[in-house]
């Protein structure tokens, strides 16, 4: 065996033999230091002779090499043992509960997210959406309507009234979103398409009335809007509420004081243990009101009916929510019960859109 | 409420439609159908049998085990306990599995007392046909045997009852209904012209009207020498079959007529009425004693017909007991009548009385009908009761205004998308009384006297559709025409929607309550104005407008504290009212955090970052929800203190300037909490949408380029105790006005007060992030900038280096 051969023998048999990283150091100065095994006989390669220098240049490199890469792996063993060590020490119990992501604690109001379905659903036939006081004066939500002077609505058991001012006139809380289409044909040139969803109030409360209501209609004024149109478009609106792929309508006569021909809408559906469906089954739900605008209403909007004409719709939110969302209790939406909310509100991520589903 | 039979609408009407195709056709012409109440059917199972043998049960007493022939098959088993129950007799059997309406049940087969029963013989009480239920029902002999009872008995006809739209007072009566039907092919109109009959001698009761704006005609004819009992059975079985009591001949017919023509009719008995009538407002505190045995105080809205008395009737709604005809009745005065339609809704809304005379008055009767309905009602009297009829007097006239509406056919195109020929649309309107005049694309329409609901081209449009069906017009796509596809949502709207999803990702949850709270609590919130309370509340505590949302959310948050759980996060964005004219609804966000619901989750943690919601929390919402609705946050100021009800140390103002306040936020205040009855710790804030600015419209969505600095920023911290009543904001404002171009950042990462630093003042210890821009900043310049930011605070707050 050469000295080389020995030398190498011995490093590497030290550096097996380090117990840790200063052990290590000792072993690496003793070797590779200044005064170190190595580096002395890289100094003797200096005084050697051309052929004698070639022949033990790459010896003592290449011993040089593999201690370093002896040191180096070592080294590398110390911190890996280092680190498991350490991590042995810091474990956490990951079954430990964390918070809820606050979006998915918190809920909207399911009016709130109707009316963003509604929305949805009439911005992309191009309506806008109107809005209104909730004190109205009598003119607004009745006269112009064209409700007769001593209607039943105006009375004080179905109307809330304010106080009398001095000139004898008095507010009211409107009874229906009707007075915005007023105020909207008063300040708006046709063409008129817009959806008015609003709180509105009754003089009413039991069973499956609350005094206070939202409603949503839709108005639309222009030159050509007829029947057949309406019909259409609620048809659309419908398909695209209940997210059913035919809704099967009824189109019946009936009777408003703004509206003429005025008629009421059912619309088809099976009634399975207190679940509703859409789109089948031969029982029929009274949905909706609406008809052509009364030519009074138009007179009194200073359109003249024989060149402006359109059609209205009026229905409840709570109730459309309520049949599409299943909840058996009108009542429930003014309650503020959290368990209520939590389970029949929406997530606030869930926004509508025609895109990605009304409701999913 | 209008309800008749098949046979009587028969009378009418000439048909061989089936029930299910006239009722179907009724609700699709606009005579809705609220029910139909088939007898043949819910009777099907009930028919006739005989009894062959009727022995006594071997187990009980009163008890009898009878053998029932029932025209097919066997003789079957009954158990009956009746105690007319004999051989021989013929009855009415009904097997099991049928419906005993009598009883709301159906039969079963049964072992009575050890013996099988398979069927039942039943009492007319079983069949809710009358009270009686002390025995089964017996027949006649000659009862056929296996027929169904429900026919035999005349027990088959259906009623329908209609639930009337109120301008349309000629379906108050059958034959308007009929009118309607057969417009609309479901049979031939049966239109008899009804005589006058001649008067044998004048009438000796004149009739004045003082009041004719709400009596327009009254016509009034005696009939000497009637002789008034029990109408004829098929009177009886008409009215019985529709609800209505049978009371006597000359009571039945006024109801037969009402519901036969829609035509009321009241007859007073002459010997009862002094002197002469007259029509008049009654007079405040008057009173009448109704043929409802009611007692009415009366007022000067009110129109009624007295004699020489005082007042004898409640016109056009109901007659007076003292008057009224009976059995001993021999001279009859029969009143036709006209009034006025809202008076009378008025009255007999303020009275609570809904009589069959007021649902038709208050419609609106045929005008040209009272005299025919007159001649009608002496007809029927002279001939079930007998008498002699006197001229008949009429003050006021019954003339109806006619009236011809100029009507272009074009109209059912453009209002109802319908094309319908000149000769169909005639068909349609002349079957419905009206008479159509012109050959053109123009044409006159007479309106019939008993449609004064039509008044113009739509409502003529809409008999057209109506007949016709609504199935007719074609659903025609309503093209969103060529407007550009902009958002159609206004600011506010905007605000409103983002300001719920942005509360609602703060893990609160949204509530809707009621617009209206107690006044109590509307002033204590600063509202409680006389405007905007109710002159009617539905409740003494939902009397006021809201001026705040926080009532209603502290009170639902109570509420379900008291329900066990009382760590709620309630919010809301709904509008609030300061005073009653449009301007002053304005649209607020709100939210209350009740015990431990915080931002950060509800209820206790492990983590332990939990705790009570405190007023940082509701400052961290109401910042939220600005930034969510697009309130500028440079300009937004933090100022201590709110309102009155909001904790005066731990509350802010949310404002850009002083002049627009946006909002508070905060602890609210303990006798606040106190007088809303709702227990803490509680915190709550509120801000206005509106108060927003306005959002610049922006030509271009290009965003402006970002600065991206090569170099890296460095981070001094400083510590400097100041007076406790130093605020933190005017501190870091100090800091970041020395270089607004090289400071990028001051945070405020440590509060202190207590031990090291003298009572009455405080440290507060910020981190200055600077960005230098186009080289890296040098030691010395760095601490040339932190001598300055040493010094500005100093100057500006009287802070110093915490040592």
């Amino acid at each position: 065996m050469t000295d080389t051969a020995q030398l190498e023998q011995k490093i590497l048999t030290e550096v097996a033999a380090a117990g840790d990283e200063s052990a290590l150091e000792a072993v690496r100065v003793a070797a590779l230091g200044r005064n170190g095994s190595i580096t002395t006989l890289l100094k003797t390669l200096g005084t050697l002779a051309p052929e004698q220098r070639k022949a033990q240049g790459p010896l003592i490199n290449g011993l040089k090499d593999r201690v370093n890469a002896a040191l180096n792996a070592r080294r590398e063993s110390f911190k890996n043992a280092a680190l498991e060590a350490r991590l042995n020490t810091e474990s956490v119990d990951v079954t430990l509960p964390v918070r809820e992501a606050p979006f998915e604690v918190g809920r909207v109001h399911p009016i709130t997210q109707v009316i963003d379905e509604l929305t949805a659903i009439f911005a992309d036939m191009g309506f806008a959406v109107a809005e209104g006081p909730d004190i109205e004066t009598d003119d607004y939500n009745f006269t112009k309507l064209n409700f007769p002077q001593d209607h039943p609505a105006r009375d004080m058991h179905d109307t809330f009234f304010f106080n009398p001012k001095p000139d004898g006139t008095r507010l009211l809380l409107r009874t229906h979103t009707s007075p915005v289409q007023i105020r909207t044909m008063l300040s708006q040139k046709p063409p008129i398409r817009v959806i008015i969803p609003g709180r509105t109030y009754r003089c009413d409360s039991d069973q499956t009335h609350t005094p206070m209501f939202h409603q949503v209609e839709g108005l639309v004024i222009d030159k050509s809007a007829h029947l057949g149109h309406l019909k259409w478009i609620l048809e659309e609106f419908f398909k695209a509420f209940f997210e059913v792929d035919r809704v099967g309508m009824r189109f019946r006569p009936s009777f408003f004081p703004f509206t003429e021909p005025s008629l009421e809408v059912d619309i088809q559906c099976r009634r399975d243990k207190g679940e509703i469906r859409f789109g089948e089954g031969d029982d029929w739900m009274e949905i909706l009101g609406c008809g052509m605008v009364h030519p009074n209403v138009l007179k009194n909007c200073g359109l003249n009916p024989d060149e402006y004409q359109g059609f209205a719709w009026g229905m409840g939110i709570d109730r459309i929510a309520m049949l599409k969302y299943g909840m058996p209790d009108l009542r429930a939406f003014f309650e503020a019960d959290v368990r209520w909310l939590s389970h029949y509100g929406f997530r606030p991520l869930d926004l509508p859109t025609l895109a990605g589903g009304l409701s999913s | 409420m209008m309800k008749f039979t098949l046979a009587w609408l028969k009378e009418h009407l000439d048909t061989d439609h089936a029930l299910g195709e006239i009722t179907a056709k009724l609700t699709m012409i606009g005579i809705e159908v609220e029910r139909v109440e088939d007898k043949a059917k819910l009777l099907a199972p009930f028919i006739i049998a005989r009894v062959t043998e009727a022995k006594q049960h071997p187990n009980a007493d009163r008890l009898r085990v009878c053998m029932v022939d029932t025209g097919s098959g066997a003789p079957i088993q009954v158990v009956c306990g009746a105690p007319n129950a004999h051989a021989g007799m013929k009855g009415v059997f009904v097997p099991p599995g049928a419906y005993i309406p009598g009883k709301d049940m159906t039969l079963a087969v049964g072992t009575i007392r050890g013996v099988e029963s398979r069927g039942m013989l039943v009492s007319e009480f079983e069949l809710q046909i009358s009270d009686n239920h002390e025995g089964i029902i017996e027949l006649p002999d000659d009862a056929p045997v296996g027929a169904a009872y429900a026919k035999y008995a005349g027990l088959d006809d259906p009623v329908i009852e209609i639930n009337l739209t109120p301008n349309r007072g000629d379906c108050t009566g059958v034959h308007g209904i009929a009118r309607d039907l057969a417009a609309a092919d479901m049979g031939k109109f049966k239109d008899p012209s009804i005589k006058a009959i001649k008067g044998e001698f004048p009438c000796p009761v004149a009739v004045t009207i003082e009041t004719p704006a709400l009596c327009p005609a009254f016509a009034l004819r005696l009939v000497r020498g009637v002789k008034n009992g029990r109408s004829p059975d098929w009177l009886q079985k008409r009215l019985t079959a529709i609800g209505l009591r049978p009371i006597n001949t000359l009571v039945d017919i006024t109801n037969f007529i009402t519901y036969d023509r829609g035509r009321p009719l009241h007859v007073f008995d002459a010997a009862k009425v002094r002197g002469n009538l007259s029509v008049r407002r009654a007079r405040k505190g008057e009173s009448l004693l109704a043929l409802d045995g009611k007692t009415y105080t009366l007022d000067d809205t009110m129109c009624v017909i007295c004699d020489d008395d005082g007042v004898e009737s409640l016109s056009g709604i109901m007659g007076g007991e003292k008057t009224g005809c009976s059995e001993s009745t021999t001279d009859v005065l029969i009143e036709s009548a006209l009034w006025e339609p809202m008076n009378i809704a008025h009255t007999g809304r303020k009275l609570g009385i809904d009589s069959d005379a007021r649902y038709r008055f208050e419609r609106g009767v045929d005008p040209a009908f009272a005299l025919p309905g007159l001649e009608l009602a002496t007809r029927m009297v002279v001939d079930l009761a007998g008498g002699t009829p006197s001229d008949v007097v009429v003050a006021g006239s019954t003339e109806a205004p006619e009236r011809v509406i100029d009507f272009p056919l074009s109209e059912l195109k453009r209002l109802a998308g319908l094309t319908v020929s000149l000769s169909e649309t005639r068909r349609v309107l002349e079957r419905l009384g009206f008479f159509v005049a012109g050959q053109g694309e123009r044409v006159k329409v007479a309106v019939p006297s008993w449609r004064g609901d039509v008044q113009g081209k739509a409502d003529v449009v809409e008999e057209v559709v109506r007949i016709l069906g609504v199935d007719r017009v074609p659903s025609t796509p309503f093209d969103r025409g060529e407007a550009p596809r902009k958002p159609v949502l206004t600011t506010i709207q905007q605000r409103t929607r983002k300001a719920k999803r942005a509360l609602a990702a703060r893990n609160l949850v949204e509530a809707v309550t009621w617009s209206f709270i107690a006044k109590p609590q509307a002033e204590l919130f600063g509202g409680g104005k006389p405007e905007l309370a109710l002159a009617n509340p539905i409740a003494a505590d939902l009397s006021d407008m809201r001026p705040s949302l926080i009532p209603g959310l502290v009170a639902a948050a109570q509420s379900n504290a008291d329900r066990g759980f009382p760590d709620a996060g309630l919010f809301e964005v709904g509008q609030v009212f300061r005073g009653d004219t449009p301007e002053d609804q304005l649209m607020a966000a709100a939210a209350v955090r009740r015990a431990l619901d915080k931002p950060s989750g509800v209820g206790r943690h492990w983590t332990k970052r939990d705790g009570e919601a405190d007023a940082f929390d509701v400052k961290a919402d109401a910042l939220a929800v600005l930034a969510a609705a697009g309130a500028p946050a440079q300009a937004l100021q933090v100022v201590p203190g709110g309102p009155a009800w909001f904790h005066p140390g731990r509350s802010g103002t949310l404002q850009i300037g002083p002049q627009n306040v946006l909002g508070h936020f905060g602890e609210l205040h303990p006798s606040a909490l106190e007088a809303l009855d709702a227990g803490g710790p509680l915190v709550a804030f509120e801000v206005i949408l509106e108060r927003i600015p306005e959002p610049r419209a922006r030509a271009t969505r290009t965003k402006p380029v970002v600065e991206l600095s090569t170099f890296q920023p460095v981070t001094r911290d400083f510590a400097f105790v100041v007076e406790r009543t130093v605020r933190a904001a005017d501190l870091v404002r100090a800091a970041q006005s020395v270089d607004r171009k090289l400071i990028s950042a001051v945070s405020v990462f440590d509060v202190y007060q207590g031990a090291g630093i003298e009572p009455g003042r405080k440290s507060i210890a910020i981190a200055v992030t600077l960005q230098p821009r186009d080289k890296t900043m040098t030691d010395a310049e760095i601490e040339a900038l932190a001598t300055r930011i040493v010094a500005e605070v100093g100057k500006r707050t009287g802070g110093v280096l915490r040592a």
